[in-house]
């Protein structure tokens, strides 16, 4: 019973974070059609923003329910400024181009936000673990968990929330959806696509920084963090289908609860079940599990 | 035009023509150059491989799959049997690779576009999930791999797996090139701009496709093979992680496809690039790789080669 309890909540807690990351991930896939390798830096910068600045807090002697704050700060700081120049000065330039050159592209500047990081925050690892340490923890059925872990359940609840408030209950979301299904013709009815282009690439990658940002007081935050996000992140998404955020919520739990299940049973499965099931998954549906219906075009 | 006459006339005069200049210049070069050189030549069959692919406008995104599994042939031989000789060592890589790449092939000759470079992914992400935790394939350590023999032979010097790397490196660039001007190679560009009218004109798009992406694992698988012999090792990391992928991918972008030569000389520049880049700034390595990416992708969108072209271009009109 404990045994099932521990694993039921370790997938859980990883899918939440796995979800959080992925979204980003599917919104831009979804509106931009660019499959977004470069969302893993941005998790890194939220990573490295949060943990650098909560250590800076804790020396100002700054009490530790700030470090909740910075978290949000830092990862809308780099979702911002990241994400704007990036669009503006980079991806709007390859829009003609195929959807493979743009995934390259991504992969480029992924390789160049890794190596800023290095530039900039050193090769040391940093720890940020005063949020971790304020929440506590707590007893679930006869288990100790720190609150700080299973608030990400929460966190997630809540963005999955604004997304489908967003994406259904707001004139944003309607939009959204035009330009979604026709892009010519939502600037052809006055939609500013563009600016629906920069604010979606901004929003993925706030929630992309924001993924890293949240995790980063559980983890030490050091070189190379982003490698294995990425790969997991696509697998959310694919199997989901890309493009498609109550699909990353299922990718999500899927990949969360498997890899619970893995590291728990059989540990020298943990990751190779993830993909196993990515491609099952696209060999029998290519387009992902919830991929929204496509027009075949000849 | 030009190049067409170009391929048409002198690649396979070009292709011997630099073989027999490295055999020659490889006895003079000093160790490390002789070593970046292998590994530049055994990652440009790799590229070569992924070349195949991209002129039908398909980019693998996992084909380190077929590298690792070139290169753990060659490791899982030896440790198994002993075997130590080139050619038998070659032969379970590329057995190995084209048996993989032919049951997968059924599966991904379905697949265009970002579907195909992902679902190789996963594919090859399985392949490095199996090995690093797995004791009995050597986990994230691998293996090292001890030194080529040559039919009994144990030569002193590396030079003799040199000659052979360049040997097969000709070979399979002649091969292609002979390939792509058949009635199959031809069929590849076609497939690339209307797949459609391709089945109307009688012939199976997923059959060429098939039959490419299995040449396309054998060569890679081969490369791979041949990169293990040259570093005496193998281990996930460096040959089946995404990033290994990643690199390949970089390369034929930063080749060009315009023709068979193109990889290797786009891998040799990679290899040198890097160990310099090391050298100079090891922690902008990847700054500059990504940098020159980007760079490739927006000014130069038909890689070195294309500077190439453009030189011989200007050549012939003057003579024109």
């Amino acid at each position: 019973m404990q045994a099932t309890l521990t694993l039921l909540l370790d997938g859980l807690v990883y899918a939440s974070y796995l979800f959080i990351v992925s979204v980003g991930l599917t919104i831009v896939f979804g509106v931009m059609k660019i499959l977004n390798v470069a969302h893993g830096g941005f998790y890194a910068w939220g990573a490295y923003a949060a943990a650098y600045s909560i250590g800076v807090a804790a020396q100002l002697g700054l009490p530790d329910w700030f470090g909740l704050i910075l978290i949000g700060v830092s990862s809308m700081c780099v979702g911002l400024i990241f994400g704007y120049l990036i669009e503006r000065l980079i991806l709007r330039r390859l829009y003609q181009h195929e959807e493979v050159i743009i995934l390259l592209a991504t992969f480029g500047l992924f390789l160049v936000l890794e190596d800023l990081i290095l530039l900039v925050f050193g090769v040391n690892p940093y720890f940020a673990y005063q949020p971790m340490v304020y929440l506590g923890s707590v007893e679930l059925g006869g288990i100790f968990r720190d609150v700080y872990s299973l608030s990400l359940l929460g966190l997630a609840c809540l963005v999955a929330f604004v997304c489908w408030y967003i994406l259904n209950r707001t004139k944003w979301g309607k939009i959204l959806g035009t330009v979604i299904y026709d892009r010519e013709i939502s600037l052809a009815i006055g939609i500013n696509v563009t600016t629906v282009y920069v604010w979606t690439f901004i929003i993925g990658a706030t929630l992309g920084a924001l993924g890293g940002a949240y995790i980063s007081p559980t983890i030490s935050v050091a070189p190379g963090i982003s490698i294995d996000v990425i790969v997991l992140s696509f697998a959310v998404v694919v199997i989901g289908g890309m493009g498609s955020i109550p699909g990353a919520l299922i990718g999500a739990v899927m990949v969360g609860m498997l890899r619970a299940l893995a590291v728990h049973q059989f540990p020298e499965l943990e990751l190779f079940v993830v993909f196993a099931v990515m491609a099952i998954v696209l060999m029998i549906r290519p387009e992902g599990l919830f991929a929204p219906a496509k027009v075949r075009r000849i | 035009m030009i190049v067409k006459t170009l391929s048409s006339d002198h690649t396979i005069g070009w292709v011997v023509a630099s073989f027999t200049t490295l055999a020659i210049v490889g006895l003079f070069l000093p160790n490390w150059v002789l070593n970046g050189t292998m590994f530049g030549l055994a990652r440009g069959l790799a590229v070569l491989g992924l070349l195949l692919l991209w002129r039908t406008g398909l980019i693998s995104f996992g084909h380190a799959l077929y590298f690792g599994i070139g290169a753990y042939a060659v490791a899982l031989l030896e440790k198994y049997t002993g075997v130590s000789d080139i050619f038998l060592r070659l032969a379970a890589a590329l057995i190995a690779a084209s048996v993989v790449g032919f049951i997968l092939g059924f599966v991904l000759r379905n697949y265009r576009g970002i579907f195909f470079a992902m679902l190789s992914l996963a594919f090859s992400m399985v392949l490095y999930g199996v090995l690093i935790k797995s004791e009995a394939l050597g986990s994230t350590d691998g293996f090292s791999v001890s030194q080529t023999t040559i039919l009994g032979w144990q030569p002193e010097t590396k030079y003799p797996l040199f000659l052979m790397i360049i040997l097969i490196g000709a070979l399979a660039a002649v091969g292609v090139h002979v390939y792509f001007r058949s009635a199959l190679g031809h069929l590849t560009t076609a497939v690339r701009d209307n797949e459609i009218r391709v089945e109307y004109l009688g012939y199976s798009v997923a059959r060429a496709i098939h039959l490419k992406y299995v040449f396309s694992a054998a060569l890679t698988g081969t490369a791979g093979g041949l990169f293990a012999m040259a570093l005496g090792q193998v281990d996930p990391d460096s040959m089946v992680n995404w990033t290994v992928s990643g690199e390949l991918v970089f390369i034929s972008v930063l080749s060009g496809p315009g023709s068979v030569a193109a990889p290797f000389i786009g891998a040799v520049a990679f290899e040198f690039l890097r160990t310099f880049a090391f050298e100079l700034a090891p922690h902008a390595w990847q700054l500059i790789v990504g940098g020159t990416l980007l760079g490739i992708i927006f000014f130069l969108p038909r890689g070195l080669w294309s500077l190439m072209e453009h030189v011989l271009m200007r050549k012939e009109r003057r003579r024109g």
